[in-house]
């Protein structure tokens, strides 16, 4: 009989699972007020610390639990460490902004954090089951956290819309992984991957079926394009800090789940899976960069950016070796920092107790507000890749990783793409130093000018000391392909 | 061959039913085909010999979900032929589409392209078949799978706690009993004892003057 000892490579997400059902019952019994929700939403970003700090120093071993169908290693680390990363920061900056709508209650906080735990799940996932089982329960909470603004009516079309896309996006998946079942009679992935070592199991035309299938449902939830019709209608309906944490989290929960899946169960397919990834990457790059040329919402501009960007990440996937895995790691870590800092921005664009989401408001920052300024050039400049920012190595690995894979052409696709990109995220720039000044914004809360500022810094002096993110992305991508 | 016979007529009444469900104009009329569904899938799931599948099947989907179904059809007012409106137009895309993809698993499936793969089928664990149904399932639920066992547990809170975060809301000024103060009532706080001035009309203090 296993002992409780047993456990503890998953007394994170014990740990975090329970905080949320105490938090729960703490919000339960006290006064009703956005002060108890502001409370319990300390106590989260403290416990999701707390946790981040366990896990890194943790051992980097690998350990299955749950008869394989739970597996910690190095790599699972790294995610669980951004992924607590971004939904602490994105927690702390939606405090403000949710006391001022009049929406602060304790179930943020706590639906928060049950989606962290089914992020969790998912990048430690080693089945096929538990890999479902957590992505319903990150997309689960996620689609509450969208529709949270009840009385506004954008917002519960968004949270709508979100769920039924993924609902849909889920029986895809769901219908990919009995087809996966059927074929091979297993669900765990080291199963999987034994069986796929024989040449011609690979190519057996059911088996590459219910791959197809998996990956839709999976590019639904990284909203790659063909799959993203979601993305800028719920970016733009839910409330900010909403968007900020769909922005984040989520998508490093999502990515690692889809490295996880190809590489740990299908290192045997990769020629087949190669050619969805190079499609849905080249199919990104250019519709994200082209179609936010046109937005005039900054969260819909962000929403195209972000499909973009999983463009470029999934050229790191696309290449399919050890180097490409610990590029995307290494883009997604910089991603979500560009992220959550331009999402401060957009949480510091409000004039009174009203938001203004609209590019023109950025008009004439500099001579308004030049600190703001400054820091979301930094990002912009970053997210466009302008070397020295981080943004620029982000792109700098990825596309290295292709040519060094053998994919010229996508490498190629990826340079001109970034620079369509490039047009509109300078062009916010020109907007906020060249054009004729409105009326100032008010001052915004600590904790947004903390993250933006926090995150301007990070990009610009990422290149002082790289080693620290690339030796971490290392090791985590060693972990996966051996 | 009476397996046989049993197999076709609860797959075609399933079949036949499920189309029903997104077919019929009154929505009463389809949550009852959808109940008719699910008894046809318990038969199939009978067949198999997962006779726990079956009983949970009618308990749970037919007992609970199907009944709230239709407590909601009977008491929200929707109007399902506004609803239906944008489904027609988009029909025959979505007919298209649907049509493609079944024609193109069809003949993967059908010309044999799919098979040949390695038999890896796994082996039932030696003595389960001596158990039943129940019993199998209650052997590895609480055991090897008490990771999923724990996880859809985590899935139905967030489902709870989100029904509630959506739909609740505090109404103020709704009268409610509450026994404590009833007990609490002396005759001093109860009673009022007024003269009433000859001629006049009164009133009491609490109702205030009309």
């Amino acid at each position: 009989m296993e002992t409780l000892a047993a456990f503890a490579p998953a007394l994170p997400e014990i740990i975090l699972a329970a905080g949320a059902m105490v938090f729960l019952m703490l919000g339960v019994f006290s006064a009703d007020n956005a002060r108890t929700g502001v409370f319990i939403g300390w106590l989260t970003v403290l416990l999701m610390a707390g946790v981040a700090i366990m896990i890194g120093t943790g051992g980097a071993e690998r350990v299955e639990l749950f008869d394989g169908a739970f597996v910690v290693d190095a790599f699972s680390r790294f995610c669980k460490v951004l992924i607590l990363g971004a939904a602490a920061v994105s927690l702390m900056l939606s405090f403000g902004y949710f006391e001022r709508e009049r929406i602060m209650k304790f179930e943020i906080p706590v639906l928060a954090l049950l989606s962290t735990v089914g992020m969790f799940m998912m990048v430690s996932a080693n089945d096929l089951i538990s890999l479902y089982l957590g992505l319903e329960l990150m997309s689960l909470a996620l689609y509450v956290l969208a529709a949270v603004h009840r009385d506004s009516l954008r917002s519960s079309e968004s949270g709508l819309k979100y769920f039924v896309l993924g609902a849909l996006s889920s029986g895809m998946l769901l219908y990919g992984a009995s087809l996966i079942y059927g074929f091979t009679g297993t669900t765990s992935f080291t199963a999987l991957a034994s069986t796929l070592q024989a040449g011609e199991a690979a190519q057996n035309l059911g088996l590459i079926v219910g791959l197809v299938f998996l990956l839709v449902g999976l590019a639904f939830k990284i909203s790659a394009v063909p799959f993203h019709m979601w993305t800028p209608d719920v970016y733009e309906g839910a409330p900010t800090p909403v968007t900020a944490f769909f922005a984040g989290a989520p998508k490093v929960a999502a990515m690692a789940l889809l490295l996880r899946v190809l590489h740990d169960a299908f290192p045997g397919m990769l020629f087949q899976w190669q050619q969805i990834i190079v499609f849905l990457s080249v199919a990104s790059m250019l519709l994200g960069s082209f179609a936010a040329i046109g937005q005039t919402s900054i969260k819909r501009l962000m929403a195209f950016s972000s499909i973009a960007n999983v463009g470029f990440i999934l050229i790191g996937l696309a290449a399919g070796t050890q180097y490409g895995v610990s590029s995307v790691l290494i883009y997604l870590a910089i991603y979500v920092v560009m992220t959550l800092g331009s999402f401060a921005v957009v949480l510091a664009m409000r004039r009174a107790n009203e938001m203004d989401e609209t590019i023109g408001s950025l008009a004439g920052l500099s001579q308004t507000n030049l600190p703001l300024a400054v820091a979301f050039a930094a990002l912009l400049f970053s997210l466009a890749g302008i070397p020295p920012l981080a943004g620029f190595f982000a792109k700098f690995y990825v596309l290295d990783a292709a040519i060094k894979a053998g994919l010229t052409p996508l490498a190629i696709i990826g340079v001109l793409a970034s620079v369509v990109g490039a047009f509109y995220y300078l062009r916010l720039v020109k907007i906020m130093f060249f054009d004729a000044p409105g009326e100032a914004f008010t001052q915004a809360e600590p904790a947004v000018r903390w993250v933006f500022t926090l995150s301007a810094l990070l990009v610009t002096f990422y290149v002082v000391y790289p080693a620290f993110l690339l030796d971490a992305a290392g090791t985590a991508a060693r972990a996966l392909v051996p | 061959m009476l397996t046989a016979v049993f197999f076709y007529l609860f797959a075609v009444l399933a079949i036949g039913s499920a189309t029903m469900v997104i077919v019929a104009r009154n929505p009463v009329h389809a949550v009852l085909f959808l109940i008719l569904t699910f008894f046809n899938a318990a038969g199939l799931f009978i067949l198999l010999g997962a006779e726990f599948l079956a009983m949970l099947l009618v308990i749970v989907y037919v007992g609970a979900v199907a009944v709230l179904f239709l407590f909601v059809v009977m008491m929200l007012d929707v109007d399902f032929a506004e609803l239906r409106a944008g489904f027609i137009n988009n029909a025959p895309i979505g007919l298209i589409v649907a049509g493609i993809v079944l024609i193109e698993l069809v003949a993967l499936f059908v010309t044999g392209a799919a098979g040949g793969l390695p038999a890896s089928i796994p082996v039932p664990a030696p003595g389960v078949e001596t158990l039943t149904n129940t019993e199998q399932i209650g052997r590895v639920l609480y055991t090897k799978y008490v990771y999923f066992f724990q996880a859809a547990g985590l899935v139905l809170l967030v489902a709870m706690i989100g029904a509630i975060v959506l739909t609740l809301r505090h109404r103020d000024g709704v009268k409610r009993q509450s026994i404590a103060a009833q007990n609490a009532r002396t005759p001093a706080t109860g009673l009022e004892v007024i003269k009433v001035p000859s001629g006049g009309s009164v009133f009491p203090a609490s109702e205030g003057p009309r």
